[in-house]
């Protein structure tokens, strides 16, 4: 099936609401959605739910023969299938995509950086090593899958008991779950990442995004670290410019929210540990409560509620009644017409001005040269208006335009072509004019 | 006059209470056009839920789990010893597909005579029977009405003379265009004459650009590709793609086209939609006391919801959403905190 297309309205709302600092489920930016780990009865399978998305891990080993270039180590493999039930989008085959990326990101962050000691799982060295296997399901895709599938993943390794070995000279004994303990895999650190979606070409950053800001998004920044604050991974993509400050800003933010995952993971497996043993029931059934059906059941949104009279009051109370337009075109001569007054030439307003500020700004010893000047050239510029000949300052931004009359004199009438802004280089214009003339 | 963006919106806060406000814009016709005038379903119509939204009968909120248990037990057993049960005895009761229900045997009610006295009917041998509606959720089978869905059985008493309508009131999320219904659709393609709109079904249902009003060969609505469209579907079944037109019979939009700028939609259930969409809901009535807002509402679970700012809109969509999950008292509970504050 194809997904369902973003329609303009949606687009626009979540890019204004960005932009108003307010997401969808009335998160701040910077905050993650509910991250619920729950363990099954075997060891090495979680159900990772963070907000709505959901990935399913689980992990299980084999003895096989080692690589040929690395025969003492073990062997590493992991896996992140997309299933159909996730998304409508997500068909066998369709996918393939993100699907590469996702894995290749996954590989990237738990195999590169090391943090499995893979020395610890070889047997028999060059004839036996532990191939450790982590395969991870998506279940639900609301956004976020690379976050949801790395904390699936680490805390899977975590979970798992491979069976005990024990090796006596040219004996290898490998003891069933029931005749030793199993044994946890030797886990160095944790890398999590964590994703950062960028909106209107790096201008707004988010945490944690969900499916619709997702759509919306310019790029991802994604940086899987440890508690430790080493940076394991880094990945941008969606071809957006960042800058410097920009990546080391989200990798401080990315540190504190690692470390707020990890106290949450050993919290979970800390349960789960005490609950086996002693003897509790543990396992997904027992996660779900009781007595209740789960399908009337919904997350608080936390979205603000306060301040909304408040603020609509503002708005009505600020917003400017409609100016009223009223047009009545002065006809000077058959096709010539004129619609409003336009802005009145503003010359003599400018020289005051210049006036006042040469004379609060500059020193005395030049003060008395620049008010020659000034006196000079208020007297020449009248003087040139009076005679009706059209000057054409090539400076100037701003077009007169002047209207030629049978009897009259020429009316000079700039165009308002220039904002505010625009007088300030004009001023600075006359200024240079001025000292040219000066010079002159 | 000079008519900035967001205007109306202003005019009618000042207008007093938010009550009024949807009608200023002639909403109305958005929001309660699917319960106009009922149109009776077609018999072994699998949709059809349009009509039935006018309908009396409240529909009362989802029972708890004991109760739940207790009637599903018997349900079960029922359809374990494959009996048949009378429809009457059935009713706002959970039923399972598979179940096939007994219609009751009408009897004469004409009481001309005495005790002694008997008519002489032509079919002397055939009891006259009740036309009676299967709606949706319901199949005929024979004399019997087999159920294809799970959920509550209802039942609606007629005005005229035929026997009433029977539906199963059901909750899916996936939407299958039926004819008649109002929907919310996002255009996708345009493709010479036609627009493609996807409205939540397996096929993009086609939409001709002389379906809106005032539309001619030279003047062509102005639709672009990721617009949001409010219309109906004229022809929806299993063998043709489906087609909506944003006109009425008499050719006028009727609150139908194009659905203005900003705003935001989002989707819901389809149980939700047809409770929200009842006569006398009272979840529109006390968001309308809120604040003044807009929304559409479309019969494939797509509504449109647009405030005064960002922040209400959210706070709308978040309470339409929730409403689904909540109890009466909750809900009274949240909307009572928003109108405070």
């Amino acid at each position: 099936m194809k997904e369902t297309p973003l329609s303009n309205c949606e687009r626009r709302f979540l890019l204004r609401a960005i932009e108003e600092k307010k997401r969808l489920d009335g998160r701040q930016t910077y905050d993650y959605r509910n991250i619920r780990i729950t363990f099954g009865t075997d060891y090495g399978c979680c159900i990772v739910e963070l907000g709505k998305t959901r990935v399913l891990g689980q992990v299980s080993c084999e003895l096989v023969s080692p690589k040929l270039n690395r025969a003492t180590e073990g062997i590493l493999f992991f896996n992140l299938e997309l299933s159909q039930m996730a998304a409508p989008a997500f068909e066998p085959g369709r996918q393939s995509d993100l699907l590469v990326k996702l894995n290749r990101l996954l590989e990237r962050c738990l195999r590169n950086s090391k943090c499995i000691d893979t020395e610890s799982l070889c047997v028999v060295a060059g004839e036996k090593v532990w191939q450790i296997r982590v395969d991870l399901h998506l279940l639900n895709h609301d956004g976020n899958i690379i976050d949801a599938a790395s904390i699936a993943a680490i805390v899977a390794l975590c979970h798992f008991r491979r069976p005990d070995v024990s090796v006596q000279g040219e004996e290898v004994t490998l003891y069933t779950p029931e005749e030793r303990d199993p044994v946890p895999l030797s886990i160095h650190h944790m890398p999590i990442c964590v994703s950062f979606a960028f909106f209107q070409q790096g201008t707004y950053l988010l945490v944690d995004p969900s499916e619709r800001e997702e759509r919306v998004m310019d790029g991802l920044l994604v940086i899987a670290m440890n508690k430790h604050r080493e940076i394991c991974t880094i990945q941008s993509s969606g071809g957006i410019m960042l800058l410097p400050d920009q990546v080391l800003r989200c990798s401080k933010i990315a540190g504190v929210k690692v470390a707020e995952v990890t106290e949450l993971i050993q919290k979970a497996l800390e349960n789960d540990r005490k609950v086996r043993k002693e003897g509790g029931k543990f396992g997904f059934a027992e996660s779900i409560a009781n007595q209740r059906i789960t399908a009337f059941k919904m997350e608080k949104a936390s979205v603000d509620t306060s301040n909304i009279e408040e603020k609509a009051e503002e708005i009505i109370a600020e917003a400017e009644p409609p100016p009223e337009v009223v047009s009545k075109p002065v006809l000077w001569t058959p096709g010539t017409a004129q619609i409003g007054d336009g802005i009145e030439n503003s010359w003599g307003d400018l020289e005051d001005s210049e006036k006042e500020e040469e004379e609060e700004e500059e020193g005395g010893t030049d003060e008395a040269v620049i008010l020659d000047d000034t006196k000079m050239d208020t007297g020449g510029i009248s003087d040139i208006g009076s005679q009706g000949v059209p000057i054409v300052l090539s400076d100037s931004e701003e077009e007169e335009m002047i209207i030629l009359e049978p009897d009259k004199k020429p009316k000079k009438i700039r165009a308002q072509t220039a904002s505010a802004k625009e007088k300030a280089p004009s001023k600075s214009q006359v200024k240079r004019r001025k000292k040219k003339r000066a010079a002159n | 006059m000079d008519h900035r963006m967001g205007e109306p919106l202003v005019q009618s806060r000042l207008f007093g209470d938010g009550r009024s406000t949807y009608d200023l814009y002639g909403l109305v016709g958005r929001i309660t056009s699917n319960s106009k005038s009922p149109q009776p379903p077609e018999r072994d119509n699998p949709g059809g839920w349009a009509s039935l939204c006018g309908s009396g009968s409240r529909i009362p909120e989802a029972a708890t789990t004991p109760a739940m248990a207790e009637v599903l037990s018997v349900t079960a057993d029922s359809v374990a010893r494959c009996q048949a049960r009378a429809a009457h005895k059935v009713l706002n009761q959970v039923v399972l597909p598979g179940e096939e229900l007994v219609l009751p045997e009408h009897d004469d009610v004409d009481g001309l005579g005495g005790a002694g006295e008997q008519q002489l009917r032509l079919n002397a041998g055939t009891r006259p029977r009740m036309r009676v509606i299967c709606g949706p959720g319901l199949r005929r089978c024979g004399d019997r009405l087999l159920v294809t869905k799970c959920g509550r059985l209802r039942h609606k008493e007629p005005g005229g003379g035929s026997g009433g309508v029977y539906w199963v009131d059901s909750q899916q999320k996936r939407y299958v265009p039926v004819k008649g219904d109002h929907v919310i659709g996002i255009v996708i393609a345009k493709s010479g004459d036609i627009f493609k709109v996807d409205v939540g079904g397996s096929e993009p249902a086609s939409l001709s650009y002389l379906a809106f009003e005032g539309a001619t060969k030279r003047n062509r609505p102005n639709v672009q590709v990721g617009d949001l469209i409010y219309g109906q579907c004229v022809v929806a079944n299993k063998d043709m793609e489906p087609e909506m037109v944003c006109i009425d019979s008499c050719g006028r939009a009727n609150g139908m086209g194009v659905i203005g700028q900003d705003g935001l939609l989002f989707k819901v259930t389809l149980g939700l939609i047809r409770k929200l969409l009842a006569p006398d809901c009272e979840i529109v009535q006390e968001l309308g006391k809120l604040y003044p807002l807009e929304i559409v509402f479309g019969m494939n679970g797509r509504i449109w919801v647009k405030a005064k700012t960002i922040q209400q809109t959210l706070i709308l969509a978040n309470v339409l959403e929730a409403c689904e999950h909540m109890t009466t008292d909750q809900r009274r509970q949240i909307f009572a905190r928003l109108a405070e504050s």
